[in-house]
């Protein structure tokens, strides 16, 4: 089963023991990576070198475009849609950290109590991603509906006022977020939960630890690779994010996503929509900087 | 495809092989001549430079300098795919897609050959596995693997089999049997084969010659009685079996015989070595001496060498009582007494005499520089 | 620490994520169940009565099965494409030491880690700047580009647990390096092979972000999803989620059952 589900995630680049490469006829490697680079080069470089350059270009779509280095676009663009950028992050955030909550005891169970149970319920984990995306975001709508059973049970429990509601609230949103990635959290901490050996907690309770201790010094430790690619992989995208803010949030919790979107789609104003873009994209990268060199991430590539 | 060469067998010769990693060098100017159907083992610990070796004979590691040759034809430049040579994988290597049968008549199929069914029936009934054709790898038992893997190489009638290492995973009874069989095999099919081991004992029950490798050189070749009863060096008196190694002077070369003086005890031995005057290294296996307890013990005189020491520790081993004598200079001598019933067992603190026939005593070519015999006692004791 | 209490935190682990699991199949189960529904207005958001229609006519529905057709068109060429590039590109890395290799990975890896509005956009602005209008075509430049990564991760791993030594047996038992690759390298990859190309198949149909930034006026499945929550979301929608899920289920079930056949029960 993990032959075809195995986590998109980062795997740590298995070194040989003395198994020298096949030999080297030097020309090989370039060849075979020549045409997946290529279209790399082509179709991700050169749009990203696109992408900063159009930010500073001014014009419009009918008279066209020309590369003034207009850096005014970035102020105005972080000025009007500051709110929305901090925002965006907020949310991802906080989708993060309820994601790693939710998930890693789902991941540790997988890993270390499941036993026969690990690939079948790894198939479960991944299961509900084979409708689309767009479709489960609209059933989260169903069942956060003001009318729905979980609305009405918050009311009961006195969590919700008497006029309260999920939809259209933040709340909504991050659960969206929350719940669309959590996949992107559970498969990477698997694969680094998997790796550790049960036999270190017995030798950790062996030597007088009680259960909260052989967690968090040995198990939380070996699975800081997992956590740190889970958390990548659940707040970038994250981030960047329109369709939950869409469905299950209200105008005033847009997210900067719809907004460029907007910009570049409705609007058409590409300069604006083309900062924002580089700018969530260099905010990312400052981000995974670091995170990555706060945790050390030999393994993640 | 190997050309096919049904002419005499030919010999497998590797003249100046060289082969370096970066700084590293991994085989150093190697000569050798493995004779034609005999069953030749490459022994040496880890990183000695033997698997190295039996790569570049496969084809499967280029030589960094040097030939190998099969009789007069050079077949350094040439792929494995064009080799009659054939390998088994320290790891077995079997094709885990494959069943047995196809894993079997691979090297038969790549070479063109149609009708396979016959000759994988008679190498699986070589090796023990009739019936096993349809099963795969990953149902098999390590031994039983280990069959496969033979069977694969042999069924194409290479004219070299190399064995790397190849009973190295299996646990010791079934190693035992393993050894006996490959002889048996060999001895049926008539190829050459060569047998990378570290395990001594290994080599010496499968082997017709064996080379004792060290550092990317080899340190000595012959006969495994050869190398047994005469290492050359300390490394293979050590290396095969266990050596006391004495160091002396040498005081007197008589006719075809040495002195040596070895802290104020004076040992001979056959033949003329080193220089008068000059350092010599000696030693002597601990099953050839025996323990005399007290000077006033009837000895053969024919166990002219002795050695006056106290004894430190005595282990019961059921084969032999091992003694372990504390000689006067402070080094530990190792003493094998079989267990043939006649002995009086010494204890422990027993002044002893250590005495062997001079016969026995082998002579040592060492790098080791000239030592003082009165200096700090040799740390190696027979071990 | 009384065995009871031991019991319970041994156990507690499980059911915790046992509740996950629930929590995630909750969409889906909405989903299936509202296939059935026979929605009183425009929306289908509130359970009105049983019905089979959707299922027994799904493309009643006017541009929804055209865009099944599109999506599933895309879908295909774009894994098609992307396998190839994404496993040539593994095999380069993990087989070979080169100057770069570092660096390639890097570039490599850089597309899962970008946000899809960046991607999106600046594929956009590329077409844009190039005068080329978006609409099918770009759509699977798109869908390849941000595929490929993940094909060369999932093709990765299964290479990183491949014995070289085998290959190194194909060739001292006669076979020439493109036989080796034929009849060794290939079979033992095509597992990874096939996740990849599964992987890239299901992340292009299901993808809404950055199809929807260089679609021009090509309508693939989940634009027509979004479109209609606007307008009103059928129950035929519903229908082909629930059959995505299905096929799906049985794809990796089918895959799981050929896979224990094939190997067979392996002796301890």
């Amino acid at each position: 089963m993990t032959a075809v589900l195995t986590p998109p995630s980062a795997t740590p680049e298995a070194p040989a023991d003395d198994a020298v490469p096949p030999s080297a006829r030097s020309r090989a490697p370039y060849l075979l990576l020549l045409p997946g680079l290529l279209w790399l080069a082509l179709f991700f470089l050169v749009p990203l070198v696109a992408l900063v350059s159009m930010s500073l270009q001014t014009g419009s779509l009918s008279e066209g475009y020309r590369l003034t280095w207009h850096w005014a676009t970035y102020s105005s663009a972080w000025s009007t849609y500051g709110d929305q950028l901090v925002r965006s992050f907020l949310y991802a955030g906080a989708a993060t950290v309820l994601a790693l909550l939710v998930g890693y005891p789902l991941a540790y169970a997988i890993a270390l109590r499941a036993g026969r149970w690990r690939n079948l319920m790894l198939v479960l984990v991944v299961a509900p991603f084979f409708t689309s995306f767009l479709i489960r975001t609209l059933a989260w709508k169903i069942v956060l509906g003001d009318e729905g059973w979980v609305v009405g049970a918050l009311q009961t429990v006195g969590l919700l006022g008497e006029n309260g509601r999920l939809l259209a609230t933040p709340a909504a949103v991050v659960l969206g977020l929350t719940y669309n990635f959590l996949p992107f959290m559970v498969l990477p901490l698997y694969a680094s939960l998997e790796k550790v050996d049960p036999r270190l907690l017995e030798a950790a309770t062996d030597l007088y630890a009680t259960p909260a201790r052989a967690f968090w010094a040995v198990t939380w430790p070996l699975s800081i690779p997992g956590v740190v690619a889970g958390t990548l992989l659940t707040f970038i995208p994250a981030a960047g994010d329109y369709v939950n803010v869409q469905f299950l949030g209200n105008p005033g919790s847009q997210m900067i996503g719809n907004v460029i979107q907007s910009r570049f789609l409705t609007v058409l104003d590409y300069p604006v929509a083309a900062a924002l873009s580089i700018t969530v994209m260099a905010s990312v990268l400052v981000l995974v900087l670091t995170y990555v060199r706060r945790v050390g991430a030999r393994e993640l590539l | 495809m190997p050309d096919a060469h049904r002419g005499a067998p030919r010999d497998l010769r590797l003249r100046g092989l060289r082969k370096t990693f970066g700084d590293f060098v991994a085989v150093d100017e190697l000569d050798l001549t493995i004779p034609a159907g005999s069953f030749f083992a490459l022994l040496g610990p880890s990183g000695c430079g033997k698997t190295t070796t039996l790569r570049m004979v496969a084809g499967l590691e280029v030589p960094t300098a040097g030939q190998v040759l099969l009789g007069e034809q050079d077949i350094t430049g040439l792929r494995p795919y064009r080799r009659p040579v054939n390998t088994v994988f320290q790891s077995y290597a079997l094709f885990p897609h494959l069943t047995i049968e196809d894993n079997v008549a691979f090297g038969l199929r790549r070479r063109g050959v149609k009708d396979v069914k016959g000759a994988v029936a008679d190498m699986l009934s070589l090796v023990e596995l009739d019936g096993f054709g349809r099963r795969r790898p990953a149902q098999l038992s390590g031994g039983q693997q280990q069959r496969v893997a033979v069977a694969r190489a042999l069924i194409n009638e290479p004219e070299v089999l190399l064995l790397d290492e190849p009973l190295g995973a299996l646990d010791l009874k079934l190693r035992r049997q393993m050894q006996l069989e490959l002889k048996h095999i060999q001895d049926r099919v008539g190829s050459t084969f060569v047998h990378v081991t570290h395990d001594q004992e290994e080599a010496m029950t499968m082997a017709d010659t064996i080379a004792v490798m060290n550092h990317g050189e080899v340190e000595q070749l012959g006969s495994p009685r050869e190398l047994y009863e005469r290492p050359a060096t300390r490394y293979v008196a050590n290396f095969l079996g266990q050596s006391n190694c004495l160091q002396g002077r040498v005081v007197e070369h008589g006719v075809d015989s040495t002195v040596v003086d070895v802290h104020g005890t004076l040992v001979r031995l056959p033949g003329t070595h080193g220089t008068r005057g000059g350092a010599q290294s000696l030693g002597v296996r601990p099953e050839k001496a025996v323990a005399l307890a007290g000077q006033r013990a009837v000895r053969d005189p024919a166990f002219a060498n002795a050695v006056a020491g106290t004894v430190t520790d005595v282990s019961f081993t059921g084969l032999s009582t091992q003694y372990v004598v504390r000689t006067g200079w402070g080094q530990d001598l190792a003493v094998f007494a079989q267990n043939d019933g006649s002995d009086v067992p010494a204890d422990r603190g027993d002044e002893v005499l250590v005495a062997w026939r001079p016969e026995h005593t082998f002579p040592l070519r060492d790098a080791s520089p000239v030592v003082e015999p009165e200096a700090a006692p040799l740390a190696d004791a027979a071990r | 620490m009384s065995r009871a209490v031991r019991a319970v935190r041994q156990h507690a682990v499980m059911a915790l994520a046992v509740l996950v699991l629930l929590y995630l199949f909750l969409p889906v189960v909405v989903v299936v169940a509202f296939s059935f529904n026979d929605p009183a207005g425009r929306y289908n958001f509130a359970w009105n009565g049983f019905t089979l229609d959707s299922w027994r006519d799904p493309c009643g529905v006017p541009g929804m099965c055209d865009a099944v057709l599109r999506s599933l068109q895309i879908g295909v060429i774009a894994t098609v494409v992307a396998t190839l590039l994404g496993t040539l590109l593994a095999f380069g890395l993990v087989r070979h030491s080169f100057r770069g290799r570092a660096s390639t990975s890097l570039l490599v890896f850089l597309p899962m880690a970008t946000p899809e509005v960046v991607m999106g956009a600046s594929l956009l602005t590329l077409f844009v700047n190039a005068g080329v209008a978006t609409g099918f075509w770009t759509i699977v430049i798109a869908h390849i580009l941000f595929t490929v990564s993940f094909v060369v991760v999932t093709v990765k791993a299964r290479l990183a647990g491949f014995d070289s030594r085998l290959e190194e047996a194909a060739m001292d038992l006669y076979a020439d390096e493109w036989q080796t690759f034929r009849r060794v390298t290939l079979p033992l990859a095509a597992p990874g092979i096939f996740a990849g190309a599964l992987l890239a198949f299901a992340l292009s149909f299901d993808d809404f972000i950055i199809t929807n930034f260089n679609s021009g006026n090509t309508i693939t499945f989940p634009m027509y999803v979004w479109g209609a929550a606007q307008r009103g979301v059928p129950p035929e929608v519903n229908v082909i989620g629930t059959a995505m899920f299905v096929l799906a289920l049985l794809l990796v079930g089918g895959a799981e059952v050929l896979r224990r056949v094939r190997s067979g029960t392996a002796a301890t």
